[in-house]
């Protein structure tokens, strides 16, 4: 019975595997809890974790859609599991997976930190410039339409959700998915980075790179931050398409 | 042999002046150019096929018309047979293309298909279409492709009944049509997301349209084609006693 009548019960499914203990098995676990108003999966997994079972390993750092470490495969779906109320699931039962694609470290929990470093050390996402910066002069002004786009493409907080929702990426191991073209494209628009489009193919000019996608916009459709993946990569393949 | 600058990119992934290949571009965009001809091609080829709804002369008028009448007396059926080698290579072009997009192990199958099942997204889905289709069509595309190629004179609105009722080739040809609109209407979707054709101020929007559009215009083509197919049925039925002869033009 729930603690308050007006009050529901909801189930929470949860996939259990811990890959370093050789004893154990993947299996899925239900918890029946109570949902409080406004409850989201956090406060959710954070009532099994402190009241159930000490043992449910799960990512969070800011609760509040920013760090990109709670993304988890919720009813199929990847999302950030901060940000989705439980509320939502009219019939109150919820599965919980881990996010594909990154490396599983338990339960709920995957690297999906190692694999952002490797990916913006390769893409080499920092501002290539010979210039070199005078801190007492002011700085060259930007169009800020220009501005605008680079810090809309910014916004990305490395939840990996965009790869996780890539059949490509499934498939192919190498890709580096819209987190990377969307990185490069960063780099391209910004006028601060004096790279050539020769250069950024060097990076993304083949089947890892951009003309791997498929456009099958797994990538666009479920990002939480709304970032235009569908026209980034597009703009990408069109840049890289005319390259010399 | 020793060829220095496949050797080289072959242990570097780049050329001897450093540089990755260009030809997964070059590539990428031939796919998109040959799948957009051959979506043309079709998207006209299943009109012309329906003429046959106008009536038997329609038809007949249409095929002449292509075998170049009324300037070679006749008609030259060998018109047709180099159109058919043009799609072909087309055709062969666009597949070999392909084949580097298709699951190329049974791992890669079975993630994707599992990927797919778990995510159940509408762009993800109509991929598999894609991959099924194109897959059914290195085979159905090929046998319509050389019979057209080596027997264009027998094109007309007796012998292509003939051909598709009493020699039994309707179940090719549905199963073709099917696959080949399916095919042609999820590509061309996918061309426009691809290179961002119809972005505007709204793309996401616009994406929906393309979509929508695309979709309904599958549905008409899907209605022409099997109207035309069950019509060219129906003609095949009743002329089956007199299966071998050809179409005698009315004259007015
Ligand atoms: C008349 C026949 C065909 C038409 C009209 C057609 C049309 C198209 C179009 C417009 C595209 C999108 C191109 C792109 O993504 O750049 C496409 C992609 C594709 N086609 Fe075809 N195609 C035909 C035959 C075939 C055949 C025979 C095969 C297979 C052997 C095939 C396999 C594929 C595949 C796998 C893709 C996806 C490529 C990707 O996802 O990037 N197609 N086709
Ligand atoms: S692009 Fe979107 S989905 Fe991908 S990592 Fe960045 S915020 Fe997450
Ligand atoms: S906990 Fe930081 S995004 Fe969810």
């Amino acid at each position: 019975m729930p603690e308050n009548e007006n009050y529901r019960e909801i189930e929470i499914t949860v996939f259990r595997y811990n890959p370093q203990d050789k004893t154990s098995k993947p299996e899925y676990q239900t918890y029946t809890l109570t949902e409080t108003p406004g409850m989201t999966l956090y406060i959710a997994l954070i009532q099994i974790w402190s009241k159930m079972d000490h043992d449910l390993s799960f990512d969070f750092v800011c609760r509040a859609g920013i760090c990109g470490s709670c993304s988890m495969v919720v009813n199929g779906k990847p999302r950030l599991a901060c940000k989705t109320r439980t509320s939502e699931f009219e019939d109150g039962k919820i599965t919980l997976l881990p996010l594909p694609v990154f490396k599983h470290i338990k339960d709920l929990s995957v690297d999906t930190g190692n694999w952002m470093n490797e990916m913006s050390k390769n893409l080499e996402s920092w501002i290539h410039t010979q210039e070199e910066t005078d801190l007492s002069r002011i700085e060259k002004p930007v169009d800020p339409a220009v501005a605008e786009e680079v810090f809309e493409l910014d916004r990305c907080i490395e939840c990996g959700i965009c790869l996780a929702s890539c059949s490509t990426k499934v498939m192919r191991e190498d890709f580096v998915g819209a987190v990377g073209l969307n990185r490069v494209a960063r780099f391209q628009l910004d006028p601060h980075d004096q790279r050539t489009d020769e250069d950024f193919y060097e990076l993304v000019g083949d089947e890892n790179g951009v003309f791997g996608c498929m456009s099958l916009m797994g990538c666009e459709d479920h990002c939480p931050k709304n970032l235009p993946l569908q026209t980034k990569i597009a703009y990408m393949r069109r840049k890289m398409v005319k390259v010399k | 042999m020793l060829n220095r600058e496949y050797v080289t990119e072959l242990l570097t992934g780049k050329d001897t002046t450093k540089h990755k290949s260009r030809m997964p571009a070059r590539i990428d965009f031939l796919q998109s150019v040959s799948g957009l001809l051959l979506a043309l091609f079709i998207l006209f080829h299943l009109v012309f096929e329906g003429s046959i709804l106008l009536g038997k002369e329609a038809m007949y008028r249409l095929t002449k018309m292509f075998e170049g009448e009324p300037f070679i007396e006749g008609g030259e059926p060998l018109i047709i047979s180099v159109l058919a080698f043009i799609i072909f290579a087309l055709f062969i072009l666009h597949a070999g293309i392909a084949l580097r997009k298709f699951p190329s192990s049974y791992r890669e199958y079975r993630r994707y298909i599992e990927h797919k099942a778990l995510l159940n997204h509408n762009d993800t889905n109509l991929w598999y279409i894609q991959i099924t289709t194109g897959f059914i069509m290195f085979f159905l595309g090929s046998i319509h492709l050389y019979m057209m190629m080596t027997q264009p004179e027998n094109i007309g609105p007796y012998a292509s009944s003939d051909r598709i009722y009493s020699d039994w080739m309707w179940p090719m040809y549905l199963v073709l049509l099917i696959s080949v609109v399916l095919h042609a209407g999820i590509g061309v979707y996918r061309l426009i997301i691809k290179w961002g054709w119809f972005d505007g101020k709204d793309p996401r929007g616009n994406r929906q349209r393309s979509r929508k559009i695309a979709k309904v215009l599958v549905g008409l083509y899907l209605l022409l084609g099997l109207a035309s197919l069950g019509t060219y049925m129906k003609i095949g039925y009743e002329h089956q006693n007199d299966y071998g002869k050809r179409y005698v033009e009315q004259k007015k």
